[in-house]
Order: C-alpha cells, then structure tokens, then sequence
C-alpha cells in the first residue's frame, strides 16, 4: 500500500465497508466484490439501495454490473489513462472542489499540467471507451458526494500497481473526497490479516505501528525493548527473496502459513529456488506445495484453536477465540515461534495471546488503547491511541496523517507484456466466489468443492468458435513461461482477446503461466495482465 | 452433551465478519453469523458459512514432519524443534543473520505476525521478513 502512504501518509484503507451505504456515489474499480469480498459487496448493494450512483470498471463483466448505472470495460492495464482521463473531464468542466484542493493538498499545478495530456480522445484510443462513456464516468463521479473508491488487486497487481493507486488518490483528492464520511480510496484486503501482518511489521522495512527499521528513535526503541541491538537496514522483500536464494545469498527459508509455490508468479523459479535452500522450515496446517519441499514441516493451528486477534480491512481489530483443542499434536504458531526462540537462546515469557497483544500495545502507538475487554464487543479500528479513544472510522479528517494530501502527476506505461502474433490473447487471473487464495482452505471443505471442483479457463464465444473450442473441452495454454491444460468456459463475462483463469488450483496452476515483472516500488508481480497462446489438445485435433 | 458457541472472527478475506463456531462435544460442528457485527450484521458468504469445514479435515496436519532420506517422517515436537534451532545457528554462523529469511502471515494473528517480526529482528538479527499482501 506504498502508493496511499505516499499520497496520504497512511498506506490504508481510508473509511470504513458500512459507510458505502451512505455513499452517494460508489466507483468500483478492479474489485470482483461480489466473489472475493461478498459481505463488503452487501454494503455496496446497500448504498446503491439508498440512492447512490454506481460506476464499475473491470476487464470482465461481474456481477455488480448488472446493476451498475455505468459499467466499462477498458483495456487490460489502462487504469491509470483512464483515472487521468477522467480528472481532465473534471478539471475541464470546474467539477473538482476548489477549495479543497487549495486548503488541504500540494502539488496541484504540477498534476493540472500532466493531466492537459490526457484529453478524452487520446484516452479513449488507450483504453478502448467511448468519449462518451469517460465524461458520463467523470461527470458521475465527481458529481454526487461522497464517492467512494473501491478497488483490490486488480488495480496493484500490475507493474504499474503504485501508479494505479496513486492516481486514484490524486482522482479522490481533486473531488474533495478523503477524510469525508462515505468517502475516501478503499482498498479491498484479499485474505483475513493482511493488514495485520502489516501492521505487525512483517515487512522489511518497518517495526509495528510502520515505525521504520532505520528510523534512529524506532530502532533504539525496539533495541530497548528487546534488549538486543536490532539491525538498522532494511531487509528483502519477498519478490527479492528468491533471486537473493539463487544466488545463494539466502540459505534458510522459514516459512509461516504461507504457499509461494502457488501464489507467487512464475511457479518454476520458485520451486527451483526452493530446493536450492540448506533449511526450508514450513509451519502450516496442510501439506501445501511449499511444504512438500520443505526440510522440516511444524503443524500450526487453524483459527478456531487459539486466542488472538487479525485486523479487517478496515483497520478494525477483532478477536479470534479458542473454540476447540489443538487437533493432533498441532500448537498454537506463537508457542511454536516462543519454543524456536528459547532453543536459540532468546526466551521469550508470555503466558497467552493476550500477554504478547500488551507488548503490541505498549509498543505500537495506534493499537495503544486498544485491550481485549475493549475489542471484545465488535473490536477497534486504528488509530486508537488511548484507552477513553472510540477509535477511527475515517482517517484523515481535518488533516491528511502526512499534514497535506500529496498529488503526484503519473504517466500511462503500458503493461509489461503485450499480446503478440505468438502470444496472441491476454490472460487475466483472479478468484471465484467459492474458494480462497491457494485453496488449501476451501478446496478440503467438501460443501466448497463440491461447488467447484476443479480449474477452468473462461473464454469468449466468438473466440472459442473461432478456435473450434467447445464448452468443457480441456485446451492447452501457454506463455512464454510454461504451460497448463485447463477445461475451457465458454463465457460473455470475458470480451473478445481476453481469457481469465483463477489462481486457486494447484493441478492447472495459473501461476505457472503468469509474469514474474513487477512495480518497481511495491514489488507486487503483474498477476493481472499477460500475453498467452490458447490450443486445441492435439489428441482432441487428430 | 456439551455444546456452546464461541463468537470468533472468520478467517478468509480481509472484511472480517463475525461468526459463532457451533462446538458440540469439543468438536466444531457448524457456523452461524452474529447479528450485532458492524460489518456482517447476520450475513455470512458460502465460504463463512462453511468455514468450520476445513479446521477439521482429515488432511490436517497433526505431527511435525522432518526430511530423513529424501521423506518427510514424523518426528517428536522436541526433535523437529531442536533440528530447526541447530540449523538456523549453523546458517547463521557460517553466513551471517541475513542469510535467513522469513515469511509472515496473512493467515495467522496479529500476536504471531509481532512474535515473527521479534523472532526476525531480535532473535535471529535480521529484516529479512516479508509476507504475501503483494501477492
């Protein structure tokens, strides 16, 4: 989320999933709500029921198109000449909130001059939408507040995922829209605790709370507070872990409810990184992919066999409780982590989750007034700094936590892989109503699996005509990366030239075909957009 | 016959809903939504619905496992985590801390992903630690 940090100085979500019912306007950009984030969607529905303007744009028509009042689909990769587009509409037409913009944010002149690029007519040739389709978009928009931003991954897994969620910041800043009730950019949160895990530092870069390793005060802080001189220099991101393990750099992995061997792009590399490692320790609850290579494998509990707490995607903390024993000899992953710690001669003396959540407190100045008495009810958003504070619905009300919001002027560059006379359909991944990331939740739930058991690829009719393909039939997909077999869908959710296969089976990998490029700054891989080659299996041909 | 429910938070995507897990006998038997939630307000999605599914299927993992002879065998507690130790201070010897490198979760709880980053910074000395939120 290193594009809101810099825009906003908070890398996350800005208001809350109940507000969307009072939102006037609701712009839905690269989220599939309604498979990935059904209950955020339910909230969604809600504020179209009271009145609100729904926009969406995405490459494939999902279901919250139906009822949209404008649903588009612009190129694969075209967001940010879309999003500029649609602020030299409003610009143009004197639809942005002046004063706002005066008061409250710096770099204006610099993004009004970059914006005079992007005149409607250029923006319609990069994003295949009519010039009519921009202006009702922008007039839509800009017109009925608060509008909220809604996107996922389909706006930051691209190599231009920070430019993406930087113009989108600068959009809701030129209206007038963050720090305002109903508002704000909202990132949907794919899996349960990834804000947790951020704001926990499990990051290079940062302690809890996004206090910086290299900051001189953070570091001597945490030194202190864990006796030991901490190291100063940020570490590897994850998308830097595995070239680092190739060039032997790196020789032990130590890998905690975690499955790169599905998630991660370009799936080859990765297992030959893997094996490549002296030490592979997978703590999980299933035999994943990645644990199969592992040296050693340390069975963790699932949620229901622990206390403890995870942050929802709206910064609100919430308390998870033990409902039943640890089944098998599974532990708890923190006594696991303790137990590490005391063999290698740094014990660690917490008596439950509870006693680690007051270190979190006493260390991390947003979770400060937060205790589990206070978060059992219906938990705490951050920031909560003191015992008597409700906590934060909507940040940056009054003041942006950076003290003015920051418009960064952002140039269109297309994807990093184009479609070519050898790779001639683009490949589009994403998930599906029933299952969950990797799968190794869902796919073991037999209510879940049976709705959908295996892979699929979706494919246009005129496409699949074209290509001799039936609905059903298994065909052959390749990149320049590798190949899977997949049964085909003929569907009118994907246009002409697209295909989309979801990520979550390990037997028709979509990962295997996917581009390692990555952004440059977040180092999130360009899931979303690749060059791929359809075939009829040749047994089927002959 | 002891039944309760324990009012928990669902474990799948980022919007957090509330749940009762439906315990009959020390075993999870079903999931039902919490009305008074902020965000769920009663509703749940299939996947809420059946969460309790996967915490008790049989491919779970109910030993360590360590790699003799090319296999994964199951091995004590206190050998699996002595192993781990012995080998992460041998690669910490002979290559420095930053040949480690750790991966959070978004899966696990806020109090294991602050206990991993101490492990990371305090305990093996590095900020080689990263998690999947960019995948």
């Amino acid at each position: 989320m290193v594009g809101l940090a810099a825009a906003f100085g908070s890398g996350a979500m800005t208001n809350s999933l109940p507000e969307f019912a009072e939102s006037k306007a609701l712009f839905v950009i690269g989220s599939n709500t309604t498979e990935a984030h059904p209950i955020a969607a339910k909230w969604i529905y809600r504020g179209k029921m009271n009145g609100a303007k729904l926009i969406v744009a995405d490459p494939r028509s999902i279901q919250l198109a139906e009822m949209a009042d404008i649903a588009v689909h612009h190129r694969l990769g075209t967001d940010v000449a879309l999003i500029n587009g649609l602020m030299h509409i409003i610009l143009k037409e004197g639809w942005h909130d002046q004063d706002y913009v005066a008061q409250r944010c710096e770099g204006f002149e610099e993004l009004a001059a970059k914006l005079e690029e992007y005149p409607p007519d250029r923006v319609a040739e990069i994003t295949g939408l009519s010039v009519e389709a921009l202006r009702r978009i922008a007039e839509l928009y800009a017109n009925n507040k608060p509008a909220a931003i809604i996107y996922a991954m389909g706006i930051t897994q691209h190599t231009t995922g920070v430019d993406n969620v930087k113009s989108l910041a600068n959009l809701a800043m030129l209206t007038g829209n963050v720090g305002v009730l109903g508002g704000g950019v909202n990132p949907l949160r794919g899996q349960n605790n990834v804000q947790g895990a951020c704001d926990m530092g499990g990051l290079p870069n940062v302690f809890s709370g996004y206090q910086p390793v290299a900051d001189e005060a953070a570091n001597q802080k945490f030194s202190q507070a864990w006796g030991k001189d901490l190291p100063q220099k940020p570490g590897l991101t994850i998308t830097d872990m595995f070239p680092a393990i190739e060039e032997g750099k790196i020789k032990a992995l130590y890998v905690v409810g975690e499955n790169p061997m599905l998630s991660d792009p370009d799936l080859r590399h990765i297992e030959e990184a893997l094996k490549k490692l002296d030490l592979l320790i997978v703590q999980d609850i299933f035999l994943s992919q990645t644990a199969k290579l592992a040296h050693l494998v340390l069975p963790g509990t699932s949620f229901a066999e622990k206390d403890g707490t995870f942050t929802n995607t709206e910064r609100r903390v919430l308390m998870v409780r033990k409902a039943i024993e640890p089944i098998g000899q599974s532990r708890p992953d923190w006594q696991i982590i303790t137990d590490l710690a005391a063999r290698l001669g740094y014990p660690m003396e917490y008596s439950s989750a509870e006693d680690i959540f007051q270190e979190i407190r006493q260390l991390t100045p947003s979770y400060a007034g937060m205790t589990y008495a206070r978060l059992a009810p219906s938990g705490l958003q951050w920031p909560c700094p003191t015992e008597d504070h409700p906590g934060t619905m909507y940040l940056h009300k009054d003041r942006f936590t950076r003290g003015k919001g920051l418009f960064t002027p952002i140039d269109y560059k297309p994807p990093a892989e184009v479609v070519d006379p050898d790779y001639p359909l683009w490949l589009t991944t994403g998930r599906t109503f029933v299952h969950f990331h990797t799968g190794t939740m869902t796919r073991v739930s037999p209510s879940l699996h049976h709705e959908q058991e295996t892979a699929y690829m979706e494919i246009n009719p005129t496409d699949a005509r074209e290509m001799g393909i039936k609905d059903g039939e298994r065909v052959r997909v390749s990149s320049r990366r590798g190949e899977i077999q997949i049964k085909a869908k003929v569907s009118r959710k994907v246009d002409r030239g697209i295909v989309f296969i979801p990520f979550h089976f390990a037997e028709a990998a979509a990962n295997v075909l996917t581009n390692p490029a990555y952004d440059p700054t977040a180092k999130i891989p360009e899931f979303k957009v690749c060059a791929v080659k359809v075939e009829k299996l040749a047994a089927q041909a002959a | 016959m002891d039944f309760r429910t324990v009012y928990t938070t669902c474990a799948y995507c980022g919007c957090g809903c509330g749940i009762l897990l439906e315990v009959l006998d020390g075993e999870v038997i079903g999931t039902l939504p919490v009305k008074t939630h902020p965000v769920s307000q009663g509703s749940l999605c299939i996947k809420g619905w059946n969460i309790h599914e996967f915490v008790v299927s049989e491919r779970r993992l109910t030993e360590p496992l360590l790699k003799k002879n090319g296999r994964l065998e199951p091995v004590s507690w206190d050998e699996a985590l002595d192993a781990a130790a012995s080998r992460l201070k041998r690669v910490v010897a002979e290559h420095g801390p930053d040949a480690v490198a750790i991966l959070a979760s978004a899966k696990v709880t806020n109090e294991e992903n602050f206990l991993l980053s101490k492990f990371a910074r305090a305990v093996i000395g590095t900020n080689n630690i990263d998690h999947c939120a960019r995948l």
